[in-house]
């Protein structure tokens, strides 16, 4: 038989013969999907717990927000309300105070905490109609009920692309540098067999395990959460294959030179970390600066979780994704060309 | 006749400070159909020689051809011709015999099937098994399985025995010798001086990167002078005179003390042996120790380098 499809072969028997590789290739996403999205689901209706400051006419605003269902009161003297603000326990103090012999209430609270505007609002609006407010007129209220704007809508392009990319470390440069270890490269490079045919098998073969483990991360946010495709599927897998390909690639010339298991995690590590954290795969990168912005777009993770984004939440086309597109191009050549320069092929 | 392998003052300096000098200077040929042997210590250069000529190392000057044909210009027609098992080669742990073989038969463009392969190192009973699940002595057979699987002229095997027990290295032995004998060539290195003088047809022992001697084992052996060695070892030690003495012993060649073993070779030892008795009684030294052999290629390389090989 011709040596690609050998090669090819050999390398997928060797990768499910390896029953806890097979599971963390497989299943991990599947459980990170799974852990992340029950944790950030979204919740149909929220309660906020917020505190009524203990003095002699607290009892007014405690008596006005019972029964409310978004709202859970605690009557609490000052100092210990402060600590339960700090420790985000409560989202909102309030104080009744009298000014002038008129009642009016106090708010405290940290805007920048999730939820503490919200509740702020809603307490004001149901304390200012207990005293007298009048609506000047009644709004009518839809609840927009439609999958897609999920944080695990949001997750799983990100998902996927931490997919591709550890497949890609694992999968290539790791695999080199063990064979490199093992002497197998060099004992391979007694034998006739080409470069060329070997390194292709290896990307093949990386190209093969990625299948199952992109087709079943998706069957699986979609039987639990109704995560969708809205572009169309031929652009997701067009984006999949060539980040694939791009992960290869930078494997490869991660795994070009070193001879021992440490150098070769070093360097995976060195690549992989930062990307985990500023390319947008659990948070999107707009928190960062906007002047770090174009380098965080230029990195290898960026494009492949913006463009999946795109094309599957906003059913954005392919064309769209041109700059995406070519920055992941010129993350296949760049390190595929440097990893053929100074492949270590005999040592 | 024809050539498999010819060198000529081969050299190879790895950099550094100061730079080693791995093989300084090395000229041998190999005839077609024959096994050549490189024996040495650790050290000696002989790995470094044997993958310059299988094309895994580029010689810092010198020429090398095999199989009538130059490394720079001829390599993938040479590596289609020649069969490679190198030194500490880890072959995939989860395929088994045969899958291993049909992926290096893969790379060739002639060559035997997997199964025949199988065959010649007498594996078929193991060939669905796992690489890992094989003993040492069957790992080293498939390493010389994937050297035969393309049907080679001419094969290199790297200290195809280091570390087996007694049995598996002669189950090697048969493989090889099954190989030289459909007048294939072998050029292997080996630290076992019965692998060489059993297998070989001639030798070249290496010392320090450069050939000390070179012949077919029994003219190396016939070049001391001495075909028999008597060791022994004894309860005080020998003076200066003693040994003067026991080297007028007619047919005594040399006499030397290594540890507290002294070793005589020699030519006649039913006329040796009674002398050496006497003269220890007269001194009243007792013997602790006796023993009388056939010299062996080791001996050879004590005579050239006045240092013992490591041997096990």
């Amino acid at each position: 038989m011709h040596p690609i499809p050998t090669i090819t072969i050999t390398r997928l028997k060797e990768f499910v013969r390896r029953p806890e590789a097979v599971f963390w290739v497989y299943f991990f996403p599947v459980l990170m999907i799974v852990v992340l999205g029950v944790a950030f689901r979204n919740q149909t209706q929220e309660t906020f717990d917020i505190d009524v400051i203990k003095n002699d006419r607290a009892s007014v605003a405690v008596r006005q927000l019972e029964g409310q269902p978004q709202i859970a009161a605690h009557l609490v003297d000052a100092a210990e309300s402060s600590l339960r603000l700090r420790a985000g326990r409560s989202v909102l103090a309030v104080t009744v105070i009298v000014d002038r012999g008129q009642e009016g209430f106090a708010y405290r609270f940290d805007a920048k905490r999730p939820g503490a505007l919200a509740a702020k609002n809603i307490v004001d609006d149901i304390l200012q109609a207990a005293n007298g407010r009048v609506d000047a007129f009644t709004a009518e209220e839809t609840q927009f009920d439609e999958p897609g704007g999920t944080y695990v809508d949001f997750l799983v392009p990100g998902l996927l692309g931490i997919g591709l990319m550890g497949g890609g470390m694992w999968g290539v440069g790791y695999a080199i540098v063990d064979m490199r270890i093992r002497k197998l490269l060099k004992r391979f490079m007694a034998t006739p067999m080409r470069r060329s045919h070997f390194l292709l098998s290896m990307l093949l073969s990386r190209l093969v395990f990625m299948i199952p483990q992109i087709v079943l991360t998706l069957l699986v946010a979609y039987w639990m959460f109704d995560v969708r495709i809205y572009g169309s599927v031929g652009a997701v897998i067009f984006l999949v294959v060539l980040g694939a390909f791009e992960f290869a690639a930078l494997g490869l010339m991660i795994g070009s030179r070193a001879q021992t298991v440490e150098t070769a995690s070093g360097l995976m590590n060195f690549v992989m970390l930062p990307m985990y954290t500023l390319c947008g795969v659990f948070f999107s990168y707009q928190r960062f600066p906007e002047f770090f912005h174009p380098v965080i777009r230029a990195l290898p993770l960026t494009p492949i979780i913006d463009s999946l984004r795109a094309v599957m939440m906003d059913g954005d086309s392919l064309w769209n994704q041109w700059s995406e597109i070519l920055v992941m191009l010129a993350w296949c050549v760049i390190p595929f060309s440097i990893a053929m320069l100074i492949f270590r092929w005999r040592e | 006749m024809q050539i498999a392998i010819c060198c000529e003052n081969l050299k190879k300096t790895y950099p550094g400070k100061p730079p080693v000098e791995a093989v300084r200077g090395i000229s041998f040929s190999v005839n077609a159909g024959e096994c050549y042997g490189v024996l040495g210590p650790n050290g000696a250069g002989k790995t470094t020689t044997i993958e310059i000529l299988e094309g895994l190392l580029d010689a810092t000057s010198g020429s090398a051809e095999v199989l009538g044909m130059n490394w720079g210009t001829s390599a993938n027609a040479i590596r289609q011709r020649i069969g490679v098992s190198l030194q500490e080669t880890q072959l995939s742990e989860r395929l088994t015999v045969r899958e291993t073989l049909k992926l290096f038969r893969s790379f060739y463009s002639d060559g035997i099937s997997a199964e025949q392969a199988v065959e010649r190192v007498s594996l078929t009973a193991k060939r669905d098994v796992w690489v890992k699940n094989l003993s040492g002595g069957q790992k080293q057979r498939l390493a010389v399985a994937t050297a035969l699987v393309g049907n080679p002229d001419l094969i290199f095997l790297d200290e195809p025995t280091t570390g087996l027990d007694p049995s598996s290295r002669r189950e090697l032995w048969e493989i090889i010798e099954s190989f030289t004998d459909s007048g294939k060539t072998v050029m292997l290195t080996t630290h076992y001086m019965e692998e060489a003088e059993r297998l070989c047809d001639r030798v070249a022992i290496f010392d320090n990167g450069e050939i000390i001697t070179e012949g077919t084992p029994s003219a190396l052996i016939q070049s001391l002078g001495a075909e028999h060695v008597i060791e022994f070892a004894t309860d005080r030690r020998l003076e200066g005179g003693d040994l003067e003495l026991l080297r007028q012993i007619e047919t005594v060649d040399q006499v030397e003390m290594f540890e507290d073993q002294y070793r005589i070779s020699l030519g006649h030892p039913h006329q040796v042996l009674p002398q050496l008795i006497d003269h220890l009684s007269d001194k009243h030294i007792a013997m602790t120790n006796l023993a009388t052999r056939s010299a062996t290629l080791e001996d050879v390389f004590v005579a050239k380098t006045g240092k013992q090989l490591s041997s096990d």
